[in-house]
């Protein structure tokens, strides 16, 4: 047998090119969009990292979690207590959020993981709610009424307000280019490969060889350092913490999955479009009231029935394109043995 | 040397059906063994034992000089037991190519110097080199099997198990299957072939064990197996005093 030469592809520069332009872009924001569009920008890159992460658990792990909200409360507590009783800064403060999340998901895993399917989503929720609980016992952070961060750490941040807000706004960008570039890599590296191997057959990747909890664990720790890195950096926009809204089920629950399943879970671009979307809708209806939520779900029907793979699932069906596409084609040098015109196919006949 | 895979006493039982009465059997490293036996004799469940999908209720399970029945099956596999499912169970959104880099990354003892190159050319020895990038679940019921069988070579086995991997193949395929199975059998892998189609399976193997309702009736070389009396009066239906 003669050994053939191939080559491996993978694609994704025309993606990566793009996105590279739309985050210089971005990161240049600062120079031209006023201070209400930046604020809101960084809530919009707030929720991709919540999103995307949310994706990475339940469209690419089949960990379907509804209680991510307790590394949302999880990190923004930590960037509370971090910067007013250790005098940690408040930016340094989001990642050592994250590592205290990631850190605590370890236990948190070892019991969730004896769950399975509808009960791995209860018991997600229960232990966020255990986390609210045991947060609104914390009296220095004003028990379960909560607490403002003191002047002296926001000033911390940056010394004039103008500097806060660009500081604040690179923070989340860069918060959600972390994300997304950190899922990415993982998604194409050979922990992916595993990933999606377990994503189609549990049992047949763990007959070949992986080892299906350790790579869900790994997983589910590296979306909870990310969730908790976005928990703090949202607090850190608030500027005012409460048990109620750092573990909301409804803000860092339900939006998310919204915005992923509208934009098309299972893809690295689903959520992105999707946080997109969500809040371009509520930019557009927030004057409803309270006829607003109600449209939200009109929307998310209309998603589901219309397009049920997403907004982008959709587009990328149609168009072929992917922004970072995860598989790997062989591609063979010159097809050894056989005549040139067999090899080119059809498209060679005049 | 003692045999690559030792097997002591394996039962099991699925609510009142016995389908595994106390097996043991020894399988000496490089071997070829065929299996024969009846539908719901026991086969497949025999094979999940081996590589760590079902637990036994009791017995054991020795390979390589290691008792590795409380194993995992990833354990398993890096040991150098690969399975390939009777019901094909392709990764169906990898490409065939990606299914075989699966068990390259993840199933061998020492991890290849170019896993890549070792799938390409498992996808060349296995005649599914214009499939590389076929999704997998794309693929035809006969590809599957085939790429179920590229796949557990890819974990570079010791104990290859096969399960039913000739069925519904024409006679052409099915004598290419019998050349691939003997091609990798010569490069020293131990074979342990479950198949109906017992003519390809004598051409293949040395070894042949019948089983029946949990239990090895007969265990030899192949053309005293097969006139055993209760063998042909089981499984070939042909009835003792006939
Ligand atoms: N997971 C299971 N649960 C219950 N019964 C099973 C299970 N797996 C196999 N069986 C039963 O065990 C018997 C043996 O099955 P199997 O090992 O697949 O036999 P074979 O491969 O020889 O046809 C059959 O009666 C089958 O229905
Ligand atoms: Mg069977």
């Amino acid at each position: 047998m003669i050994a053939r030469g191939f080559h491996i592809e993978r694609g994704g520069r025309a993606g990566a090119a793009w996105a590279l332009a739309a985050a210089v872009a971005l990161a240049a924001a600062p120079a031209y969009a006023s201070s209400a569009t930046l604020g809101l920008l960084a809530q919009v890159f707030a929720y991709i990292a919540l999103a995307s992460l949310w994706n990475l658990l339940a469209g690419f792990s089949g960990l379907v979690s509804v209680g991510q909200q307790a590394y949302v409360g999880l990190g923004g507590y930590c960037l509370f207590a971090l910067t007013m009783f250790a005098g940690v800064p408040p930016l340094l403060a989001i990642p050592l959020a994250g590592v205290v999340g990631a850190a605590l998901s370890i236990p948190v895993a070892a019991l969730l993981f004896r769950l399975r399917g509808a009960y791995f989503a209860i018991g997600s929720w229960v232990m966020a709610e255990v986390f609210r609980l045991l947060a609104s016992q914390i009296s220095a952070l004003g028990g379960g009424s909560g607490a403002s961060l003191p002047i002296r750490v926001v000033a911390a941040v940056a010394a004039s307000r103008q500097a806060r807000e660009f500081a604040i706004y690179w923070a989340s960008l860069a918060l959600a280019l972390l994300v997304i570039g950190l899922i990415v890599w993982l998604l194409r590296s050979r922990w992916g490969l595993a990933l999606r191997a377990i994503h189609f057959d549990e049992a047949a990747a763990s007959a070949n060889g992986v080892d299906v909890r350790r790579v869900k664990f790994v997983v589910y720790g590296l979306a909870a350092f990310g969730t908790s890195m976005a928990g703090a950096l949202i607090f850190l926009q608030k500027l005012r913490i409460s048990p109620d809204a750092a573990f909301s089920v409804n803000d860092w629950t339900a939006y998310v999955i919204f915005m992923t399943v509208i934009g098309g879970v299972g893809r690295i671009e689903g959520p992105v479009v999707g946080a997109i979307v969500f809040f371009a809708l509520r930019l557009t209806l927030s004057d409803l009231g309270s006829l607003y939520l109600l449209m939200l779900g009109v929307v998310a029907i209309a998603a589901m029935l219309k397009a049920p793979k997403g907004l982008w699932g959709a587009f990328a069906e149609k168009t072929g394109f992917e922004f970072a596409p995860l598989g790997q084609r062989v591609v063979y040098d010159n097809q050894t043995g056989k005549p040139a015109a067999a090899a080119g196919g059809q498209g060679d006949k005049p | 040397m003692p045999p690559l895979l030792q097997i002591g006493g394996l039962s099991k039982r699925f609510g009142a059906v016995v389908v595994a009465d106390a097996i043991s059997l020894d399988v000496p490293a490089g071997q070829a063994l065929g299996i024969i036996g009846p539908n719901g004799a026991g086969k497949t469940t025999l094979f999940a034992m081996i590589a760590g999908a079902v637990a036994p209720d009791a017995g054991r399970v020795v390979f390589d000089g290691a008792d590795i029945t409380a194993l995992p099956p990833e354990r398993r596999c890096r040991l150098g037991v690969a399975r390939s499912f009777q019901i094909p169970r392709p990764f169906g959104g990898l490409s065939v190519f990606e299914n075989l880099m699966v068990a390259a990354e993840f199933g061998r003892a020492e991890k290849s110097a170019n896993p890549a190159r070792d799938c390409v050319d498992i996808l060349d020895q296995c005649g599914l080199a214009d499939l590389a990038n076929r999704r997998a679940g794309a693929l035809t019921l006969l590809q599957r099997k085939r790429l179920e069988l590229a796949r557990a070579l890819a974990s570079k086995p010791k104990l290859l198990l096969l399960d039913e991997v000739a069925g519904g193949l024409t006679e052409d395929e099915c004598v290419a299957l019998v050349a691939l199975v003997k091609s990798i059998h010569a490069t020293g892998v131990a074979i342990v072939w479950i198949e109906h189609i017992v003519h390809a399976l004598l051409s293949a193997v040395e070894r042949l064990v019948a089983l029946h309702a949990g239990s090895i009736i007969a265990d030899g070389i192949p053309r005293d197996v097969i006139a055993d009396a209760r063998v042909a009066e089981i499984y070939m239906g042909i009835p003792a005093d006939a």
